[in-house]
């Protein structure tokens, strides 16, 4: 195969220095540019999230008191959920990938592109400033409910304008995400020779252009309950305090669904590449992503069954929180057929993919727990909707983000890591994270609640666990980390298409030339179609 | 490093589109208020509704679809090579959004004059569902106020460009995708507008 071709987009000349990546509206650019971003506050995230385990590690205060422990479960919150898990996906490989795949140069709207990435940036900076000034760090839960957040001291009114300024950047990648879908496919990249990511990310980008717009009028909403007093969620003025509920999940629940299908889209681009075998049911993959994405948008009541909403509602977004589960059964039962008779290479995408699949399913079904409303009365505000979601959004959406990593980065580098490493990575984070968030769902049926810095003794033995588990996690991801980053910068060339993937950005050169494709593609065939492909 | 610049009209004109369906969801948020606390406090609603001043409403909606007119006519002109006359519509355009402002200022003015704005003692003291009235009132005509200023200065950054020659009557769709945005400013309005003077 080819060697890196002089001309790729590492060394392309133009702009020198950081202003060559900083104000560089390449995709692919703009794409690491995300990725570095969302790793580090990931990182951040994780630190935080560590601190709270030890926190917990032993009844009473151990480490910090409570409101210490309210800010930091705040700041981790909306960490991992604004500045990583949201932008992730899009941003970092979306941006990175998605151009290619469908054989375009670049995006619809490049200037566009890197003004979302700065405005990622002033949001994430703006959230920071809130942490050290005014009342201090909010404490609100990353869910900002009121009442409580228009009275706390805290520093939420700047942190809201954080978190509304990330929301314009997810609008802009939206748009730029579906015009570009529409408009800039190769020809003869029809619908369905779409690759799935690139599905799951116009499924995405749709959720992102339809949901955002709410939870922007719901945090201009707060920040002038806070700054203007309007009242319209403070019953003494009559308002009422559900109704920012409903704004919030009316966005906060499609935006779960931003979360999880890209995750699940690079998983079908994964899954059949390692077992040698075209995808299973193509097109219900693709459609059950818009499923997922249109059914997602009506079930916000789930997260409000004990608010004091009426029963009828309450029946009725039950009802429609089970639908959800089919088309997400459909991916799981696809994925799983695409390995049967598959020849399997246990590499360490495969690996991370393969995870994806167990710890979704378990966050998944646990969610249908939580989505039927008898059982959700005696589980609500309880650990085990924090099991729940970080099943869900780390270890589906962090595990997938992580087999990206790993599937793509080396295409982008020229240079691969070894193996070996990280499959003991892999290992140990797989076990490190079930003993953290297992046994949080155990404590949290036999009713130790969320977001409490203290608890009752008979809790002792089983945080101890998860705090335990929470170390072998970390250690794994340092792991993991050191042995990827060592690899990309310092690694084995990684040339060609070593594994065998039929979507188009294996068929340019590595690393990619500025203008990702030597001549205009034209597409012959579907991206599943291993023939001719090269690998045995 | 950027591509060589590759232009594509129908692409732009759909992020334009899809843009302005974010806005108006945004709004969306505000109208589900408005609906939801209506049926709780109809009668609120329709005392308030009736201390608003239908004659100045009024004017600014004539005022905004005249506008909107101008707009439009712009879109035409420059598609015909007319600089001087699309520059002159744009203006036209501003200066309506200047109107419509001035008149929102004396408006607001007046209420805050009585003691009607949020937080007011006379609102707190005064039946719940008048507040959330002039606060959902302030807080509808304030964001869409924002959106004029921001689709005022849109047009004059447009009309500069038109100046210029950088926008003419092969490359347009920075112009017409403004227009767009003004439409849409007037749109919201034109649902503003019987909400809150008419149909209470
Ligand atoms: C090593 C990794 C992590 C550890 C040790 C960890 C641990 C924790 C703990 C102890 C809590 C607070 C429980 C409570 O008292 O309510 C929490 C909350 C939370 N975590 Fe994590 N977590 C980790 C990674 C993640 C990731 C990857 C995400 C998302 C992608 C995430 C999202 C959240 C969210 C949204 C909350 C809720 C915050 C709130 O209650 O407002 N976490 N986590």
């Amino acid at each position: 195969m080819t060697t890196a071709p002089p001309d790729n987009f590492w060394n392309d000349t133009g702009r020198t220095g950081i202003s060559s990546w900083i104000f560089s509206t390449d995709h692919k650019r703009i794409g690491l540019l995300y990725f570095y971003s969302v790793l580090t506050f990931f990182l951040v995230g994780v630190a935080l999230g560590l601190l709270l385990r030890i926190e917990l590690m032993a009844p009473g205060r151990t480490i910090m008191g409570p409101q210490t422990y309210n800010a930091l479960f705040t700041v981790h919150g909306v960490v991992m959920i604004f500045l990583f898990i949201l932008p992730g996906f899009p941003g970092a490989f979306g941006n990175l990938v998605m151009p290619i795949q469908i054989g375009a140069r670049d995006v619809a709207f490049p200037r566009l592109n890197l003004f979302s990435w700065w405005l990622y940036l002033a949001g994430a900076v703006i959230i920071l400033v809130s942490l050290f000034t005014g009342g201090g760090a909010p404490d609100t839960g990353w869910t900002f409910y009121v009442p409580f957040s228009t009275r706390t001291g805290t520093n939420v009114s700047l942190a809201v304008v954080g978190v509304f300024i990330l929301g314009f950047s997810a609008i802009l990648t939206g748009v730029n995400f579906v015009t570009t879908i529409h408009r800039l496919r190769a020809e003869g990249m029809t619908w369905t020779r779409l690759p799935l990511f690139t599905w799951s990310l116009y499924a995405t980008a749709w959720v992102q252009i339809l949901a955002t717009p709410i939870l922007a009028i719901t945090l201009v909403l707060i920040f002038s309950e806070r700054v203007l007093g309007t009242g319209l969620f403070d019953p003494s003025r009559g308002g009422d305090p559900i109704m920012f509920q409903h704004l919030f999940w009316i966005y906060s629940h499609p935006a779960v669904y931003i979360m999880i299908l890209p995750a699940m889209g690079i998983i079908s681009d994964i899954i059949p590449v390692f077992s040698r075998k075209p995808i299973f049911g193509y097109k219900m993959i693709a459609f059950s992503s818009l499923a997922i994405a249109a059914a997602g948008s009506l079930v916000w009541g789930h997260h409000m069954f004990t608010s004091g909403m009426s029963d009828n509602a309450v029946l009725v977004f039950s009802f429609l929180t089970f639908i959800v589960a089919i088309p997400s059964a459909i991916k799981v039962f696809n994925w799983v057929s695409t390995l049967y008779k598959g020849s399997i290479s246990l590499e360490a995408p495969m690996l991370f993919a393969l995870s994806f699949i167990l710890l979704f399913s378990i966050g998944g079904l646990t969610g249908l727990i939580l989505g039927a409303a008898a059982t959700d009365v005696h589980v609500h505000d309880t650990h085990f909707v924090v099991g729940h979601f970080h099943y869900v959004m780390f270890g589906g959406t962090g595990f997938a983000f992580f087999a990206a990593m790993h599937y793509w980065l080396p295409k982008f580098y020229g240079r691969t890591y070894s193996q070996r490493g990280a499959i003991v990575a892999w290992a140990l984070m797989f076990v490190g994270f079930n003993v953290l968030y297992f046994s949080m769902k155990v404590l949290g049926m036999k009713g130790m609640p969320r977001r409490y810095y203290d608890y009752l003794p008979e809790f002792t033995t089983l945080n101890l666990v998860s705090t335990i588990g929470s170390w072998i996690l970390a250690i794994g991801l340092l792991i993991m980390l050191m042995n990827l980053f060592r690899g990309l910068f310092r690694g084995t060339p990684f040339t060609g298409n070593p594994w065998g993937g039929a979507t188009l950005e294996w068929s340019i050169p590595t690393p990619p030339p500025t203008e990702n494709f030597i001549e205009e593609p034209v597409v012959t065939h579907g991206p599943y179609d291993f023939t001719g492909t090269g690998r045995p | 490093m950027s591509h060589p610049k590759h232009t594509d009209y129908n692409g732009d004109k759909l992020g334009m589109w899809l843009f302005l369906f974010t806005e108006l969801l945004l709004f969306g948020g505000l109208f589900i208020l408005y609906a939801v606390y209506l049926a709780r406090y109809p009668k609120e609603f329709s005392a308030g509704g009736h201390q608003l001043n239908l004659v100045l409403g009024t004017i600014n909606t004539v005022i905004l679809l005249t506008s909107s007119l101008l707009a439009a006519m712009a879109v035409t002109a420059v598609q015909r090579g007319q600089q001087r006359l699309t520059m002159g519509l744009l203006g036209g355009t501003v200066l309506c959004a200047a109107g419509f402002m001035l008149i929102k200022y004396l408006e607001w003015s007046a209420k805050i004059q009585h003691g009607i704005f949020p937080n007011s003692p006379r609102l707190i003291q005064g039946a719940p569902g008048e507040s959330i009235f002039f606060s959902l009132y302030y807080l509808s005509t304030g964001i869409h106020g924002l959106h004029v200023l921001i689709g005022a200065g849109l047009l004059g950054w447009v009309a500069l460009k038109v100046r210029s020659g950088a926008i003419h009557s092969h490359d347009y769709v920075l112009l017409e995708n403004s227009a767009l945005y003004w439409h849409l400013v007037d749109l919201i309005w034109i649902f503003i507008f019987p909400l809150y003077y008419l149909m209470l």
